[in-house]
């Protein structure tokens, strides 16, 4: 069926199967590979996109109920310069880069999607409220010490 | 906070500086590629058919409905594969002469021996329709009895393969002295025998594993893409394997999200790409899901270990005696014979020990081939002997931390030649113990845990220490050569200042996520004197970097690094050839300073390295005799591995009523010598201990009795998040290695091989006043609680009983 | 890890939900948040091959008192997890139901999943209606043959099954108002985002009925603690009325416990619930 999701700012309009995951709508069809799978349970949280400013997995919304919805990927979030060189990191961004809260990378889109989301619902979290609030999102690299800095450093609150 | 933690912004040298890393921003924004986003025109997609049975014999396939549906092109059965193999999957590890190995094919013939061996694989136009494919394909299997349990195995009442007659594939033994073993035993005034159990981890790196295979068909390069940690290994054993002439191979890894040694193999649905490609003339893709993971990528640990210790009366330890029967799984995978010899020396640690016994019988289960795993067989040996050491400690009546001062090597001792024959290369222990003890508050948590247990409190505190050695940076190849593994242990590294004074490096290791491209930069620019911005890190390419021997084993930097830096100074050594010529001075009366070569007393008489570069490039005036270009290109293989060491001490709290234990602080004071960037240091320990910590707490790859892998979901596999853990706090002694130029050692794996004992033994001394000596890992809830029981009711709980 | 094909409906409306129900037939499955039934999907645990999507009703998703007394919650089946855990109304006048809520899944699944997917979907590893039931809800259906009301008791009947017919709709939960009365919410899980090995909802009512406490994943089905509800009303100690936390349960033996350690769990959990809700 036909369907309009507006994408990082763009609308775009596809014909998809009924049971075509957010998830591979977005890489396969969009072309936005950002946003990575790497479980088949809800668990792992690496497909965090924002659905209407909110985290979620898109690996659990077909592409049909998305239609008509706003949604923001990894790639949505720096701005592009447009001239080749880097567009600014959105503060996420330069949080988890200044704070070493990334190794190989797979679970990163996913992890500052939800650490986007949490800081927009929760603007000044302890570092419980970062560790409770990044709950759905595995990271088998950093053991999480520096993406919770990363997070607390993005909300102004880490403390040298 | 320690002072390891608060960034710095040094000025000066690159080497040794928090220098942020360059592999950030495209991993930041998606526009890194991993192997699932690779967009490859006209590849069709492998879905893999994979028993559902433990052990069966394969009676038929009916591929007609498969064949029958949209989008399906071809469905592939073992028997019509047959002719596409030259040779079985490799094992290059054969660990004795008499090892007994299948014949191993990358999809299986007459009979499945594990839950996701593969029987049959779809080609299909897109994945969606690919999976629909895989449910489609009819496959009649005649049930077998399945052996599941490691014991059971080496009982051979039920034989993996039959051909071999037995499941028991080698016994390895390592025993330099027999009778001095017996005479210690004899002689001692405490022994110590424990039995502990290395359960079976998944090893889940975050992005699943896959694979493309662009065919090449008309004169162009195969070219396989994989998510793999070895490509320069896997194109040799892809033309082996497929019968590919190799120098028409082309083996690349993309962006690659983390291997933990899972990605150190060769795995059938690789070789299966490639084949089919070949077969089909056009490019062919397969991405694994999470729930095929957890089954066909190989996993780590599987071994029981009986470990005995003889000491005198002051708790000095005189043998050690660990022998150990180590799980295979169903076939032999690259190196998985070889893993419990990677800690088979390691078994009496950090300790000074005058004899030494260790034997290793590998046997065969239907179940998911075993092969490294982070840490891949250190982990289980430092343990095994930081376990043993507690109970010694127990046997003794001292506390642990004074039992490990009694035995350490000391340090006038280095290098220490082992009885075990390896020579650590340097060490001073005690340092790394007496700052992780003051991290954590030592004494005052032994007073606080006093008092609780005087006001009867229900929940006890714990304390666990563990000191470990580890052996790492693999490494010399003729020590390889005496442990019977088939590839050498060197790698390679080039570096080229271009004309524009711009420099490349090209490195034979292959990083997913340790930050090479960040530390090679320092290490180069260190050297030259340079803006480490200014350094390019080529790698994981075979056409771009030709030689190499890959990561893992925590070798990349003491062996690649040194390579890097090696390469740097012949660069150095040419430059300082060419500007002596230009500038009409010695060689030796130029010094290479913040990127230029000056005249020593004579500082306006100097050329930039980018002048000389270009000289070199031009080569209008060069020496006679010397070639153009300002590179080098070096192949390094170390005279020893490399020892890191450190002490790591974990707090928990163990809730009596209901067995949870709440891991509520960590220290780690470790020694990989000089840090090049201890920013990544520290991020390899904060990951590698949560592993290791997740082994003693959460991790299980928990088998039926019928084979069948119960939780093979990250529902019920329980990777941590971030809510389970402490903030841990980590502080480092600085030991260089004299075996390199550098002074450095290895530190991906040590996190991992540090924790596991230090929080068992923290829950096993929580618990010491039921008498509870042992609980089985992961040290789940229902575990603790049912030791408790146990003890209470009278008999010694081990934890064994509960599920 | 991809659904099996099905056809996909989109109803605008609860009575043009009822006529596709009753159109498909059982081989319908309605679809709201998508959080329980999505995952089974992939897995192909389950295989509608019709999928009615009422996640675009939009009158379904609200918290609003009964105009006549305040005294009754009214909650849209379509509320999200999220908005009911940070409802300024939900957390004044049913706490435990907001920090119930608050503790479901991952913050991801609360922005999805919603309270009458997951109440329908009836399993007794789910954290609200274990809640529901201490807290004595009610659950309104709408069908072919109109409206009806199914106190929470009479709603969960077995193993992921409840008192809905295949063509009706849940519509709304209504729960009594208990601001300032005691409560407390005891999830023991291994992992944050765990489902409970055991928890325990308690509220210490003290109208009709007594308190009120809840079990997760103690049986074939959400229950409540009977023996301790009528310990406490016959004025048991709450450390008496938390050793009858087992009575009449049938917790199942998984992974992550065996019944005789959820049985205890359950003893240990109602009693520390008990303390907090009457602390």
């Amino acid at each position: 069926m036909e369907i309009t999701l507006s994408v990082n700012g763009v609308e775009r309009t596809s014909d998809v199967e009924p049971r075509r995951l957010l998830v591979h709508h977005l890489r396969d069809d969009l072309g936005l590979t950002g946003t990575n799978v790497g479980c088949d349970t809800s668990s792992c949280g690496a497909c965090t996109v924002l659905l209407d400013g909110e985290s979620v997995k898109s690996c659990t919304i077909l592409a049909v109920q998305a239609d008509g919805h706003e949604v923001t990927t990894i790639e949505g979030l720096a701005g592009a310069a447009g001239n080749g060189e880097t567009g600014a990191l959105h503060p996420v961004q330069e949080a988890f880069h200044a704070q070493h809260g990334l190794q190989c990378g797979f679970c990163t889109p996913g992890m500052v999607m939800a650490a986007v989301s949490l800081l927009d619902e929760n603007p000044h979290p302890t570092e419980e409220d970062v560790r409770l609030g990044l709950e759905g999102n595995l990271c088998r690299c950093t053991g999480y010490q520096n993406i919770v800095r990363a997070v607390l450093a993005a909300a102004g609150e880490v403390r040298a | 906070m320690t002072a390891t933690e608060t960034p710095t912004t040094a000025e000066g040298r690159a080497f040794g500086q928090r220098l942020l890393r360059k592999e950030d921003p495209r991993l930041l924004t998606g526009e890194a590629r991993f192997i699932d986003d690779l967009q490859i025109p006209g590849a069709l997609w492998m879905g893999m058919v994979r028993s559902p049975y433990a052990h069966a014999r394969i009676r038929g396939i009916d591929v007609s409905a498969a064949l029958e549906m949209p989008g399906v092109r071809h469905v592939f059965t073992g028997a019509d594969l047959a002719d596409a193999w030259a040779d079985p999957m490799p094992c290059a590890w054969p660990v004795t002469e008499d090892m007994k190995a299948p014949a191993h094919w990358p999809v299986a013939k007459d009979k499945a021996c594990y839950v996701g061996d593969i029987v049959a694989v779809v080609v299909a136009e897109d994945r969606y329709q690919a999976a629909d494919a895989v449910d489609a394909v009819v496959v009649d299997y005649e049930p077998l009895e399945a052996v599941v349990d490691i014991e059971d195995a080496a009982s051979d009442r039920v034989v993996v393969h039959e051909e071999l007659g037995t499941n028991r594939s080698y016994t390895w033994t390592l025993s330099p002295e027999p009778e001095a073993v017996e005479r210690a035993f004899a002689e001692a005034a405490h022994t110590v025998s424990e039995t502990y159990v290395q359960q079976r981890l998944i090893p889940v790196a975050m992005e699943p594993r896959g694979v493309a295979v662009v065919p090449g068909v008309y004169g162009g390069d195969l070219t396989v893409y994989s998510s793999t940690q070895i490509p320069h290994i896997l194109k040799v054993m892809v033309a082996a394997t497929c019968g590919v002439p190799e120098h028409k191979v082309r083996v690349v890894a993309p962006a690659v999200g983390g291997g933990f040694g899972s990605k150190l193999n060769v795995y059938a649905e690789e070789l299966i790409a490639v084949a089919l490609a070949r077969r089909l003339g056009v490019p062919t893709r397969w991405t694994e899901t999470r729930a095929e993971n957890a089954v066909a990528t190989i996993q780590g640990r599987g071994q029981v270990q009986r470990m005995e210790l003889a000491a005198d009366a002051e708790g000095r330890v005189t043998a050690v005696r660990a022998r150990i029967t180590a799980d295979m799984g169903a076939y032999l995978q690259l190196v998985t014979p070889g893993i419990p010899l990677l800690g088979a020396f390691l078994y009496h640690g950090v300790y000074d020990v005058p004899a030494y016994h260790f034997e290793c019988t590998g046997v065969f289960t239907n179940r998911t081939p075993t092969d490294a795993y982070r840490g891949a067989g250190r982990p289980e040996a430092t343990y095994a002997i930081e376990r043993a050491m507690d109970a010694l400690a127990r046997e003794v009546g001292v506390d642990p931390a004074e039992i490990r001062r009694r035995n350490y090597i000391p340090p006038d001792r280095f290098p220490y030649e082992s009885v075990a024959g390896l020579t650590y290369d340097s060490g001073d222990y005690e340092p790394t113990l007496d700052r992780a003890l003051e991290l954590v508050g030592y004494e005052e948590l032994r007073a606080e845990q006093a008092r609780r247990r005087a006001a009867g409190e229900k929940k006890h505190l714990g304390i666990g220490v563990s000191t470990y050695v580890e052996m790492c940076g693999l490494a010399p190849s003729r020590v390889l050569a005496s442990l019977n593994y088939a590839a050498g242990g060197w790698e390679a590294a080039s570096v080229r200042v271009l004309p524009t004074g711009k420099v490349q490096v090209v490195s034979g290791t292959t990083p997913h996520g340790q930050g090479h491209e960040t530390s090679w930069s320092q290490i180069v620019a260190d050297r030259l004197g340079i803006d480490p911005a200014d350094v390019e890190v080529l790698h994981s390419d075979t056409a771009v970097s030709p030689l190499g021997m890959d990561t893992y084993g925590s070798r990349s930097l003491p062996v690649g690094g040194v390579a890097v830096a090696m390469a740097t100074d012949q660069v150095i050594a040419k430059a300082k050839a060419i500007a002596a010529h230009q500038l009409e001075c010695a060689e030796d009366d130029l010094e290479l300073v913040d990127g230029e070569l000056r005249v020593r007393g004579t500082p306006a008489r100097s050329m930039t390295l980018q002048a000389v570069a270009f000289e070199a490039f031009s080569a209008h005036d060069l020496p006679d005799g010397m070639e153009p270009n300002l590179s080098a290109q070096v192949s390094y293989d170390p005279p020893n591995f490399v020892f890191p060491f450190g002490t790591h001490v974990a707090v928990v709290e163990v809730d009596e009523e209901t067995g949870r234990v709440e891991l509520r602080d960590y220290a780690a004071v470790d020694d990989c010598g000089p840090q090049v960037n201890p920013m990544i240091v520290e991020g390899q320990l904060h990951g590698g201990i949560v592993q290791g910590a997740a082994q003693a707490l959460w991790e299980e790859a928990v088998y039926d009795a019928d084979g069948n892998l119960r939780n093979p979901t990250l529902v019920d596999y329980g990777v941590p998040s971030a809510a389970e853990l402490p903030s841990l706090k980590l502080d480092h002694t600085v030991t260089p290695s004299p075996t390199n130029p550098l002074g450095v050692k290895g530190i991906g794996e040590a996190g991992t091989i540090g924790a596991t004992p230090a929080v068992i033994n923290a829950i096993v001394d929580a618990l010491s006043p039921f008498g509870i000596t042992d609980i089985a890992m992961p040290a789940t809830p229902e575990r603790v609680w049912a030791a408790i029981q146990q003890a209470r009711s009278g008999s010694a709980g081990d934890g064994e009983g509960a599920p | 890890m991809i659904p099996a094909p099905f056809d996909y409906q989109r109803a605008s409306s609860v009575d043009e939900a009822i006529e596709l129900l009753r159109q498909h037939g059982e081989d319908a499955k309605l679809l709201a948040g998508g959080h329980s039934l999505l995952p089974l999907m992939k897995l192909r645990l389950a295989q509608p091959s019709v999928l009615v999507d009422i996640g675009r009703i939009a009158d379904l998703s609200y918290v609003s008192e009964t105009p006549a007394d305040g005294r009754v919650l009214r909650i849209g089946a379509l509320t999200r997890h999220h908005d009911l855990a940070t409802s300024e109304l939900v957390r004044e006048q049913v706490p435990l139901l907001a920090h119930v809520a608050s503790r479901i899944g991952d913050p991801q699944v609360r922005h999805r999943g919603t309270i009458g997917g997951s109440v329908v979907h009836g399993d007794p590893a789910s954290d609200l209606p274990a809640a529901l039931l201490a807290l004595r809800a009610t659950l309104v259906v709408r069908g072919p043959a109109g409206e009806r009301s199914i106190p929470a008791d009479e709603f969960f009947t077995g193993f992921l099954e409840t008192a809905i017919a295949p063509d009706e709709v849940l519509t709304e939960i209504r729960v009594p108002a208990v601001p300032g009365v005691g409560w407390a919410f005891e999830k023991f899980n291994r992992r944050a985002q765990d489902w409970a090995i055991v928890g325990v909802a308690a509220v210490m009512t003290d109208g009709a009925g007594g308190p009120g406490v809840g079990l997760v994943n103690m049986g074939p089905q959400p229950m409540r603690a009977a023996g301790v509800e009528e310990a406490l009303r016959a004025g048991a100690s709450l450390g008496e009325a938390a050793a009858r936390a087992d009575e009449g349960t049938d917790p199942p033996t998984d992974l992550n416990g065996s019944a005789e350690y959820r049985r205890h769990l359950a003893r240990v959990l109602v009693r520390r619930a008990l303390e907090t809700a009457s602390g």
